[in-house]
């Protein structure tokens, strides 16, 4: 337990530190995925097949590449890609990304991924009505989607974007390949440092299921909140 | 665009991608007889031992595969007990320590996917099964488990492909796998790119050989 004490003397406070950063890092992800779905899910929607092309490369590559490889490009190629656009501008030292940005970039684009076919599922299984209804209406485009169709969406889409959100909570652990302290990476230290990986890995275990835990209960409400008048 | 490089490291990837379906196949297999096993507990209807093989799911799907391998790896090898038994042997390879985290990680997953699918049975068909006299054993082995893998085949197809992507972790543990050794070139040659679109076609082949033959048992078994 001394392990674990708030200090100098034991990990807890570095531990709590990481385990907001860990959340803080999922969020972020959650978020720029959700600006990707933004993105991708009218192309997929789109009858021009070119775009319908683009969206379908992306989910089904980021879908069908272990997260770790698509860090590593991010990692590795995240700063060459920087430096060659500085390079372009006349700079031409050495710089390195903050490994929050990057991982939170990666991580994102996957979570998009899935975001983009959760999105894509709830919008086709709106009842075509309802898009009439709102053209009857005379509802302008805007108030169309954001009046009638996207309040549809969400409630048939938030059980699976809980899903997304699990799995994008477990992949930050994969950011702690680059450096970035968030909780494995600091288990991982702990345990370097006290020879007691099997305490501190376990302890991390913990404190990911505590994550999934009460965010599954916080998803649980929201998902009473939307589904008023069904 | 290093075209050389690309064609050069092609071979040494296409090697690691057969350790990666190694470490693949092993740990399904293992994994579906425990995933199988926790199923049949979970729908016991002794409610300690549903709800000890419910926890063993929530457990290993509420944690990312990345703990329990380092549980495995780096925190039983601490247990001084353990490396004095037989265990050991298999303990300190990282391949076996990998294979045993794939394989209990699928299993939780694997007990989800059968118990809903024994689940969605109807009682009818149990009841005719008992009406026409069978035991309740053929019962089980002859109607309830071959109607589950048909139901369960979609589902478990995900799986496979999810565990596939999972088995990349065997590089954090020194298994030279596909990702692994695209690891090793990238961080020796500094060409992310040229060997993401490699390793990463490799992957994606891998996952649409994949999807295609379950696709395939899943016309094989339908009922129609």
């Amino acid at each position: 337990m001394e392990l674990l004490a708030f200090g100098d003397t034991g990990w807890g406070d570095e531990l709590f530190r990481a385990t907001l950063m860990t959340i803080a890092v999922s969020i972020t992800a959650m978020i720029i995925g959700f600006l990707f779905a933004l993105i991708f899910t009218p192309l997929k929607l789109s009858k021009n097949k070119f775009l319908n092309f683009i969206a379908n490369s992306y989910t089904t590559i980021i879908r069908g590449v272990p997260e770790l490889l698509v860090i590593y490009l991010f990692f590795f190629g995240g700063t060459g890609a920087v430096m060659f656009v500085a390079s372009i501008f006349g700079y031409n030292e050495y710089i390195e990304i903050n490994a929050f940005i990057t991982g939170a970039f990666a991580i994102g684009i996957i979570s998009g991924a899935y975001s983009t076919e959760v999105f894509r599922g709830a919008i086709q299984s709106i009842d075509k009505g309802q898009f009439e209804a709102a053209n009857v209406l005379g509802l302008n485009k805007f108030g169309k989607f954001f009046k009638i169709i996207l309040p549809q969406t969400l409630r048939l889409a938030i059980p699976n974007l809980s899903n997304v959100w699990q799995i994008t909570l477990k992949d930050t652990s994969l950011i702690s390949v680059t450096g970035l302290v968030e909780i494995m990476r600091q288990s991982y230290i702990a345990a370097g440092s006290t020879r007691d990986p099997l305490f501190f890995y376990s302890f991390a275990a913990v404190l990911y299921l505590l994550l999934t835990f009460v965010s599954m209960k916080l998803i649980n409400r929201l998902e009473v909140k939307y589904s008023r008048g069904y | 665009m290093d075209l050389e490089l690309m064609i050069n490291s092609l071979p040494k990837l296409l090697n690691a991608a057969v350790i990666t379906l190694k470490l693949l196949s092993v740990s399904l297999i293992i994994g579906l007889f425990i995933g199988l096993f926790f199923a049949i507990l979970r729908l016991n209807k002794n409610i300690f031992i549903s709800r000890f093989a419910y926890g063993y799911s929530y457990v290993f799907r509420g944690t990312p595969l990345l703990v329990q391998i380092f549980i495995i790896y780096f925190g039983l090898g601490q247990i001084e007990y353990l490396r004095s038994t037989v265990l050991w042997v298999i303990l300190k390879e990282p391949y076996w320590c990998a294979i045993i985290a794939f394989a209990l990680n699928t299993s939780a997953y694997t007990s989800e996917i059968l118990r809903s699918a024994f689940q969605t049975i109807k009682p009818g068909i149990i009841e005719a099964g008992k009406s026409l006299g069978i035991s309740n054993k053929v019962i089980f082995y002859k109607i309830q488990i071959p109607i589950a893998i048909r139901q369960s085949l979609p589902a478990y197809g995900n799986e496979i492909i999810l565990m596939m992507k999972g088995t990349s972790l065997a590089s954090t543990v020194t298994i030279m796998d596909l990702t692994g050794v695209a690891k090793y070139i990238i961080s020796t040659t500094f060409k992310p790119i040229e060997v993401f679109i490699v390793a990463g076609g490799i992957y994606l082949f891998m996952t649409f050989i994949i999807h295609n033959v379950i696709k395939f048992l899943e016309k094989k078994y339908s009922f129609n």
